[in-house]
């Protein structure tokens, strides 16, 4: 493991029995952790390869209490780390030796729903798939869905501005939720957005959603639920090659249809999915594309006769119409065991999360099959095909010295192809601690620089969750005042990681 | 007041360096369809952005446009429409509203005021569109933010934060916008006759349906209700167009169905939520963003004074004039959760009045932190809005 994080403050660590007894001053009972078995658990995100335990955990239930918790952090120097349900792919939530981790799961209550106005007030600790289960009895839903639905708080969605197979239609969370209850890291809570479609200032909701637990502390979130679409069907489609599979994704939108959801897997991950959950997959194809419609029954059955046509016409060799619901979910279920289909053939893996224009995809593929050969691991693929994220997860395993840095290697290697063809590095996982040092592909250190100087304006003293997303830990007062050009670095002596 | 045009970024950047270092203020400007929004911009020079003109890249197939941010807003819809595409945040050129022709809206423009048209309560804002720029901060440095990809979460999403910044934050030199197919069908159902309480119901049975509606409005007529029409905009396929209009006159029942309007009608229905014609009294003119509840309670304590009104974004946004104390808007829309911006007034009335709601205290100060980050010399405080207030 490669990844360096801040130097632990010796002064912190000294103070940490007093710290723990001033959390239990504000959070009374089991609301604050400090035996080293119990901070266990907290260790890790959804990212286990990098492990952490936290100085202490603190489990607030109310928003004063939040509020009383980064007031006293701030006015003692004491960092911390928000934490939701924990299953960050990208170290959102890894904690910090000398940092409090805030987890956020005891506030976990609904607190309103206007189906007139097709809105939730939810706290943070609320999953995912409890919005909506919450108001599903009303024929509504919760567009996002992250593949961590069932655990995922909706407080880590926004933290993560996390997707799911449906954002190509129905957007990301940023583009799902009105507004926020914000703590600031001095303790002052404030609305931030609110019922209304936009705000009378900036738009400071559109950099929270997605600041990964650097600007704030969210405590309640006014989400936009849905009307439940009528129908959805699915249609399962083999090709013999990725181009094929490719020009059928972009014939499709050509002819104005935007899917609820058109994903691609390639030959490995079909392989592995079949002998995983056994729901009839063609094993003859280099690509498989699930492409799911919703909306009106006749609309489905209309548009589902178009995507069989366009398939037909890129020289598809296997297609199958879902003609019932139960269908629709075996088409589904080998995409969504993927990751532990893949589980099953390897001891470990290691997905990624790249977007990269969608032409480019034959290309990209290519060149990470050369890779797979150069660092000696495989690779097996799995696209959100409609908006151009790509999912490659690296084959390894965790036992054989020396094989995790060659997968973290491939990765990076694979994430740096992705920028060079005009991609991004994350495309709903979120940069956190894994993509840190790679931001200077994506970003110059001007570029990185103006993102940093909003950190500054909300959390001056740096101490929330530092040490992710920025490869550089800039002071606040020596970013107001530099000036870079052509690439040269400022501040060399400062501490890097 | 001189007028500088910069076509280079590096120009551009030189020109903001020195108004920086030289404690000078500059006002962005595209085509100045909006510059008669906020206060007079007293000693600001003026920097035209209409020489970053032109199509960078464009991939229909990826859903993704890069423009100059000064090509016009006109020329941006002509090219997408060619491709039977569109900005589906449809945004519209506010010169009708100022008694101007169409046609000198550019793209920066529209997004740097979140100018999102009737379309804005199905497929969202400015904000749910714009996926990356290029620019030049405050600080007279050229950077870019966001991607040319239509899915990203690497680093803060400025992209958000500069959509309705006004100009405030950064020149914006280019750019990268998600662009999406044009629906190949619309209906619009017209509801004749009813009141603004009938309206709402009407507009929020359609909207909790399953129809899919691609905007609703309503537009009460000058002489009482028996003139009035409420709008329900349906978009998409053939097919499913017919099974959604089927779904609602299901909803509605025979008493209370809405027929369809003809196209000629639809059009200048839709346009009149554009230019605001029907608004034209003379009176100040606002635009209130509240939620749709809140519709009758601000109507109610304001129409008495003899404004006129109309109502789109399915009840979300309120276009009203009204001539009385500016404080009577701003109390009666905080009251129901809004927020009311003054559009169009005599200049002494925007020098006395600011165009956008005051923040609470702590959220303005926030603000201000935010954008002396990009803009710490104040190089776009001009005056037009208010400056750096309640700040810490």
């Amino acid at each position: 493991m490669s990844l360096k994080m801040p130097e632990p403050d010796q002064s912190v660590l000294a103070r940490r029995a007093s710290i723990v007894r001033a959390l239990r001053a504000i959070v009374p009972g089991e609301g604050v952790i400090d035996d080293p078995d119990a901070l266990r658990p907290y260790e890790s995100d959804g990212l286990t390869a990098y492990r952490q335990p936290p100085m202490v955990v603190v489990l607030p239930e109310t928003t004063d209490q939040v509020a009383r918790i980064l007031a006293w952090c701030h006015r003692e120097g004491v960092k911390v780390v928000p934490r939701g349900s924990g299953t960050s792919l990208s170290g959102g939530a890894l904690p910090l030796a000398d940092g409090v981790l805030l987890g956020l799961a005891k506030l976990n209550r609904v607190l309103e729903i206007d189906y007139d106005a097709r809105i939730a007030v939810v706290q943070p600790g609320v999953t995912n798939l409890a919005v909506t289960r919450a108001v599903e009895d009303e024929g509504f839903y919760y567009a996002p869905d992250p593949s961590s639905q069932i655990a995922c708080s909706i407080g880590g969605n926004v933290a993560e501005n996390s997707g799911g197979v449906h954002c190509l239609k129905y957007g990301l969370t940023t583009n799902n939720v009105l507004g926020v209850e914000l703590v600031t890291i001095e303790g002052e809570i404030m609305r931030i957005g609110g019922r209304t479609l936009d705000s009378a200032g900036l738009d400071l909701l559109g950099v929270i959603v997605g600041s990964e637990g650097l600007l704030g502390v969210v405590t309640e979130v006014i989400v936009r639920i849905l009307p439940t679409p009528e129908t959805a069907r699915a249609a399962l489609i083999g090709f013999a090659t990725v181009q094929d599979a490719g020009r059928c994704v972009a014939d499709v939108i050509a002819a104005g249809i935007i899917p609820a959801g058109m994903e691609m897997m390639d030959r490995l991950a079909i392989h592995a999915a079949e002998a995983f959950v056994n729901v009839g997959y063609p094993l003859d194809v280099e690509a498989l594309l699930i492409v799911e419609l919703d909306g009106p029954g006749a609309e489905c059955g209309h548009l589902l006769g178009e995507v069989e046509r366009i398939a037909l016409d890129n020289g598809a060799v296997s297609i199958r119409l879902s003609r019932d619901e139960q269908e629709r979910i075996a088409f589904w279920a080998g995409r969504r065991a993927a990751f532990p289909a893949v589980g099953r053939i390897s001891p470990d893996y290691y997905c990624m999360d790249g977007t990269i224009p969608r032409r480019r995809l034959p290309e990209v593929l290519d060149r990470m099959a050369q890779l797979s050969i150069d660092h000696g691991l495989g690779v097996a693929n799995v696209f959100h095909a409609g908006d151009g994220n790509l999912h490659p997860l690296i084959l390894y395993d965790a036992n054989k010295p020396g094989e995790l840095d060659r997968a973290e290697a491939f990765g990076n290697d694979i994430l740096r192809l992705c920028v060079e063809v005009g991609g991004v590095l994350t495309g709903e996982h979120g940069v956190g601690v894994e993509k840190r040092d790679l931001m200077p592909v994506m970003f110059t250190e001007t570029d990185l620089a103006h993102q940093q100087r909003v950190k500054c304006a909300f959390d001056p003293k740096l101490l929330l969750n530092p040490g992710k997303v920025f490869p550089t830990l800039h002071r606040c007062a020596e970013l107001g005042r530099m000036h870079v050009h052509r690439g040269a670095v400022p501040f060399p002596d400062l501490p890097r990681f | 007041m001189e007028a500088l045009r910069p076509t280079t970024a590096d120009d551009l950047a030189g020109i903001i360096t020195a108004a920086a270092a030289g404690g000078r203020h500059l006002a962005l400007r595209g085509g100045g369809s909006k510059a008669a929004i906020g206060a007079a911009e007293a000693d600001a020079t003026i920097v035209g952005m209409t020489g970053f003109s032109g199509v960078i890249d464009y991939d229909p197939a990826e859903l993704v446009l890069t423009v100059g941010a000064g090509t016009p807003l006109a020329e941006v819809q002509a090219l997408v429409a060619g491709e039977q595409q569109m900005l589906a945040f449809d945004p519209f050129d506010h010169g009708p509203i100022f008694g101007a022709p169409a046609g000198a809206a550019t793209i920066g423009g529209v997004v740097a005021a979140g100018v999102a048209g009737s379309r804005r309560v199905s497929a969202g804002g400015a904000r749910d569109h714009l996926l990356g720029f290029a620019g030049v901060s405050g600080r007279g440095e050229r950077f870019v933010a966001g991607a040319k990809v239509v899915k990203n979460v690497t680093g803060y999403d400025l992209p958000k934060l500069v959509c309705g910044s006004w100009g405030r934050l950064v020149a914006m030199t280019e750019l990268t916008l998600k662009v999406l197919p044009r629906p190949r069908e619309a209906v619009t159902l017209v509801f004749r006759g009813r009141s603004l309480g009938e309206a709402l119901a009407i507009i929020t049975t359609a909207m909790r349906s399953q129809a899919s509606v691609a905007a609703a409005a309503h537009l009460p007529g000058h002489s009482g209700d028996a003139h009035a029409i409420t709008a329900v905009r349906l978009e998409g396929f053939g097919p499913s167009i017919t099974a959604r209009l089927a779904m609602l006159d299901a909803l509605f029942g025979d008493t209370a169905r809405g027929e369809a309007a003809s196209d000629d009608e639809a059009a200048a229905l839709w346009n009149d939520l554009r230019t605001l014609a029907p608004l034209d009294d003379g009176r100040p003119l606002w635009r209130i963003s509240l939620p749709a509840s809140g519709c009758p309670a601000v109507l109610a304590t304001l129409l008495p004074a003899g404004g006129r009104y109309l109502l789109d974004w399915a009840g979300g946004l309120l276009w009203l004039t009204f001539d009385g104390p500016g404080e009577a808007v701003r109390d009666v829309a905080a009251s129901v959760g809004g927020h009311a911006m003054l559009v169009r007034a005599d200049p002494s009335i925007r020098a006395a009045i600011p165009a956008f709601h005051p923040q609470p205290k702590a959220l303005a100060a926030l603000e201000a932190r935010v954008r002396r980050a990009f803009d710490p010399a104040g190089v776009f405080e001009t005056g037009r809005f208010e400056a750096f207030s309640h700040a810490d």
